[in-house]
């Protein structure tokens, strides 16, 4: 109550929140496109081969300003993203090999980079290597304003060319039949994925920008069937969790922001993963119960049924532990005989003697007739 | 500027071409030649068996054909043009299992998917695209299930889907990889059903086939493919014993046996 209070008066929490949010909007809708095709590292990659541009950026400006820390961050980002694409493409190397080489060759030259301009001695340098792990806190409106424009005419591009990039991520061959360059479609999709990552890179930081890109869209592939539904829901959890962890973030002392997103990030996976509706394991489970527990009343039923053949009439009463013997889990029967009775196939005549009701019969008899056994 | 296809300009269909005219065409991965030197020619309104043993180059064939995968050398002319510039007369079917069924995405959504090309870049699908695919999911008996999420459908089903993808796409010449692959009997009537409708209504299907059983049945042609082009033609001249023990090389006994019971 006191965050949001904050959030709505205090005017460097606000614009953090507004920062976060563009980034986790981003990131999560583009991000729905590396998921789904199976590219969830080449964010990983990605980011990591944005530090060296970062770096160089300054040493060839001496400018610390966002779009131009921002332009080398995207350079080098791209950059190594096309060499993974031509190493696969021209040699044996293996796609997941090319990843892990390109991130960590860009990576330690970046790290190389950043230790050479800590050691020089004007006193300007300062403040690059929280790009590491991200600061919410350092974030101004003017870079906002610069992430929110980017942000803006990547998504409207993404609109665009929308179909063409659902045919690259469903079925690229049919799609290059038809005469689109899936090439280009490739190269286009792949650059907005760049885009979305470096806006990022201030604020969650190169080591731990890539979970904005993978788990929105993991979390939001468990709601919907739709890519268009897929892609919203994946942008409006990369912005709650942006707010939430920079909020967190930037009103405590000096947590990193990074990793107070990626764990908010975390939070949103794991309650889709459990409580999504049909793909959730919750409810995957309580439906394996209920269909468990129906077998188990049906087995009663036509145990039921079995007895009363022995007698002249269908309603003939038995005594529950009769069907206790009758090989059923301890306790399994008087359950089943009560949810009968709630719908109306058994009734009780004295405390433990039961006998079945006119529907009752009738559905064990179509049970059988559709080759029901009970050793289900 | 002899080639009459180049002097009448784009979108010709030349009547007195063949449907398709694949010229030396030759795929190599990393020097292993995986299609050698393959002639072809498929007459208009024919369909067309692709048979060999696995790794024969089938699905290769088809996707050199289609610019898919690179070739070290061949020319494509699909009714007397180049491939390039007929691709709008051509329809793809792609293996079923090269595409993740899992994908976001609904039945109607992927049938809609066979107007893309002829939407072109940036257009959206409306209602028009909507009413053909429904019609199309109509021919291949899957229209109820026009809104399920294709992860809901069976093999059979995903093949109809991708049947009804290409037959909304209304071309002259179908590719088709595999279609009989693991389906149920329902989907395999109504894939024969489509294929005799389309040559009733004169157009060209190539389809690669496994199943050496129904060839007589299926199809008018068969092309006998092991990297090299072993035989074509006619299925009542090229399909003979002689023929396939070259192309299966020493497996003969199933085919001794295919050929004293001749398909009815």
């Amino acid at each position: 109550m006191d965050l949001l209070h904050q959030l709505l008066t205090d005017y460097t929490l606000r614009t953090v929140a507004a920062g976060a949010a563009v980034l986790g909007l981003t990131s999560g809708a583009l991000g729905t496109f590396a998921v789904l095709r199976r590219q969830s590292l080449l964010g990983d990659a990605i980011s990591h081969a944005a530090l060296p541009g970062i770096a160089l950026a300054f040493l060839l400006t001496g400018s610390k300003a966002p779009l131009v820390l921002v332009l080398g961050a995207a350079f080098t980002g791209w950059l190594g993203t096309m060499l993974i694409m031509s190493i696969t493409g021209a040699t044996r190397v293996k796609y997941d090999s090319a990843l892990g080489l390109m991130l960590s060759v860009f990576f330690g030259l970046g790290l190389v980079l950043l230790t050479i301009i800590q050691k020089r001695p004007d006193a300007n340098q300062a403040g690059l290597e929280s790009f590491l792990f991200g600061q919410a806190a350092a974030l101004l409106v003017g870079d906002v304003q610069v992430m929110s424009v980017i942000a803006v005419v990547a998504l409207v591009v993404l609109a665009l060319v929308w179909k063409e990039c659902k045919l690259l991520a469903f079925d690229r061959d049919f799609g290059e039949s038809l005469g689109f360059g899936m090439k280009k479609v490739d190269i286009l999709l792949t650059t907005l994925l760049v885009v979305s990552i470096v806006i990022g890179l201030q604020t969650v930081g190169v080591v731990l920008m890539s979970a904005l890109i993978i788990t929105p869209a993991a979390a939001a592939r468990q709601w919907t069937d739709r890519l268009g539904t897929m892609v919203v829901i994946a942008a409006l959890f990369g912005a709650l969790a942006g707010v939430t962890g920079a909020v967190i973030s930037g009103s405590t002392s000096r947590l990193p922001t990074g990793p107070v997103i990626v764990l908010c990030t975390g939070a949103i996976v794991a309650a889709s993963l459990l409580f999504a509706p049909r793909r959730g394991i919750v409810w995957q489970r309580l439906r394996e119960l209920r269909a468990g527990r129906r077998l188990r009343m049906d087995a009663v039923l036509l145990d039921l049924y079995a007895l009363s053949t022995h007698h002249d009439r269908h309603d003939h009463p038995h005594d529950r532990r009769v069907l206790d013997m009758m090989a059923h889990p301890s306790g399994a029967a008087r359950r089943s005989l009560r949810f009968l009775e709630d719908r109306g196939y058994v009734v009780r005549n004295t405390p433990r003697s039961w006998s079945l009701t006119d529907t009752g019969t009738a559905r064990a008899e179509n049970l059988l007739r559709s080759g029901w056994t009970a050793e289900g | 500027m002899n080639d009459p296809s180049l002097v009448n300009g784009p979108s010709l269909v030349n009547n007195q071409a063949p449907a398709i005219e694949v010229r030396d065409l030759t795929v190599a991965y990393r020097e292993h030649p995986v299609l050698w030197d393959v002639d072809l020619s498929v007459p208009e309104g024919v369909l067309l068996a692709v048979v060999g043993p696995n790794g024969a180059g089938k699905t290769t064939l088809i996707k050199a054909i289609l610019g898919l995968v690179g070739s070290a050398a061949g020319d494509v002319l699909i009714h007397g043009g180049p491939y390039a510039r007929q691709r709008h007369l051509v329809a793809y079917v792609p293996q079923r299992g090269s595409v993740d069924w899992d994908f976001p995405t609904s039945v109607l959504d992927v049938v809609t998917m066979g107007l893309y090309g002829r939407l072109g870049w940036f257009r959206r699908p409306g209602r028009a695209e909507r009413r053909l695919a429904l019609e199309a999911l109509e021919k291949v008996g899957m229209a109820d299930f026009a809104d399920r999420q294709i992860s809901q459908l069976s093999g059979g089903q995903q093949q109809r889907v991708f049947l009804a993808r290409a037959i909304v796409q209304d071309a002259k010449v179908y590719f088709m990889d595999e279609p009989f692959q693991g389906v149920d009997a329902t989907t395999e009537r109504t894939i024969v059903g489509l294929l005799q409708d389309l040559r009733a209504r004169n157009r060209t299907v190539v389809v690669v086939h496994h199943d050496l059983q129904t060839v007589r049945e299926y199809f008018d042609q068969v092309l006998l493919l092991n990297v090299r082009r072993v035989a074509s033609g006619p299925v009542g001249e090229v399909f003979t014993e002689e023929n396939l023990r070259r192309t299966y090389g020493g497996r003969v006994a199933f085919i001794e046996g295919l050929l004293r019971s001749p398909a009815s």
